[in-house]
């Protein structure tokens, strides 16, 4: 059943404040493999011209993906049992996000659509400083597939145990 | 630092070749907060229909654009990045893993010394990232 096109719009209230620390930052530059100075080390990142050490590219996704989660769990939604894939996922910088900042995100259902009979949700999360200032915005697609969809491969599997780990 | 007024589009970012293996996609669930097991239970992974556990599309995001906050020193630069998960990263536990092969191109100058790098990231052949765009600000 296509979703209801009167959720674009929909816009969520701000996350609770997530602090970036100079130490999760390091966790996850080495989980990615990325040891570019300007994560780890202060003095390198002010030689560059920032405060303090920046979070490597990726790194929002740590608040992005959990403040997502806002609108796919929502039941009004109707989701039900559907799996969701994410499908894309693009970053817009205002500035580089860094140590210090307490960020919160806001989520808004920017549109909805139906391809092959596949429902595409593009969420558009907007994370800021709690004083307001823009830091980045995150767009993510996501694919929603029927509980009885048996198409091919990857996608399924990989939507079916997103909506396991979803349930946990 | 590459120069903007030294740069042409078709240039080609130094190639980079990023080892993947179980380790990693285990340490990556711990740092991003994501425990999904397709990334880490073969078990799990196989029942779900896939050849065996795969990375996640994000760590896989992670590595691809290395290739251009290496090549432009300060990560900080990169003023929008963006890429469709197309096919997932095999990850077999073999004692080897999988790797990420990834490669850059400029694919356009913009204003306000704003450069466009296209990025290629391949894995056991197969293209596993689409429409993957990196902008970047550079003196």
């Amino acid at each position: 059943m296509p979703l209801d096109q009167s959720f674009v719009g929909r816009t969520y209230p701000p996350t609770a404040p997530y602090e970036v620390g100079r130490e999760k930052i390091r966790e996850f530059a080495t989980a990615v493999r990325d040891l570019n100075p300007a994560y780890l080390d202060p003095e390198a990142a002010k030689a560059l011209g920032h405060p303090d050490v920046i979070a490597p590219p990726t790194f929002p996704v740590i608040i992005a993906i959990p403040a997502a989660y806002q609108a796919v769990e929502d039941p009004e939604f109707g989701l039900g049992k559907s799996w969701v894939v994410h499908g894309d996922q693009r970053f817009a910088y205002q500035r580089p996000m860094r140590a210090g900042d307490r960020i919160e995100c806001v989520v808004k259902v920017e549109a909805i659509k139906s391809i092959a009979g596949s429902d595409m949700i593009t969420l558009v999360s907007e994370l800021r400083t709690v004083e307001g200032e823009p830091v980045c915005t995150a767009y993510g697609l996501f694919v929603v597939r029927p509980e009885t969809s048996d198409s091919e491969g990857v996608s399924t599997a990989e939507a079916k145990a997103e909506a396991k780990a979803g349930e946990s | 630092m590459p120069r903007y007024e030294s740069l042409a589009v078709g240039d080609e970012l130094p190639s980079q070749s990023f080892p993947v293996n179980r380790a990693d996609l285990v340490r990556y669930a711990g740092a991003a907060g994501d425990f999904n097991p397709i990334h880490w239970n073969e078990r799990f992974a196989v029942q779900v229909g896939l050849p065996n556990v795969i990375a996640h599309g994000m760590f896989t995001m992670a590595q691809a654009v290395r290739v251009v906050t290496d090549w432009v020193g300060d990560p900080g630069a990169v003023v929008e990045y963006g890429v469709r998960f197309i096919k997932p990263v095999v990850v077999p536990d073999d004692g080897v893993g999988a790797s990420i092969e990834v490669s850059g191109k400029i694919a356009a100058l913009l204003d306000d010394n704003k450069v466009r790098v296209d990025l290629t990231a391949l894995s056991a052949g197969q293209k596993v990232l689409g429409r993957a765009i990196a902008v970047v600000r550079v003196p």
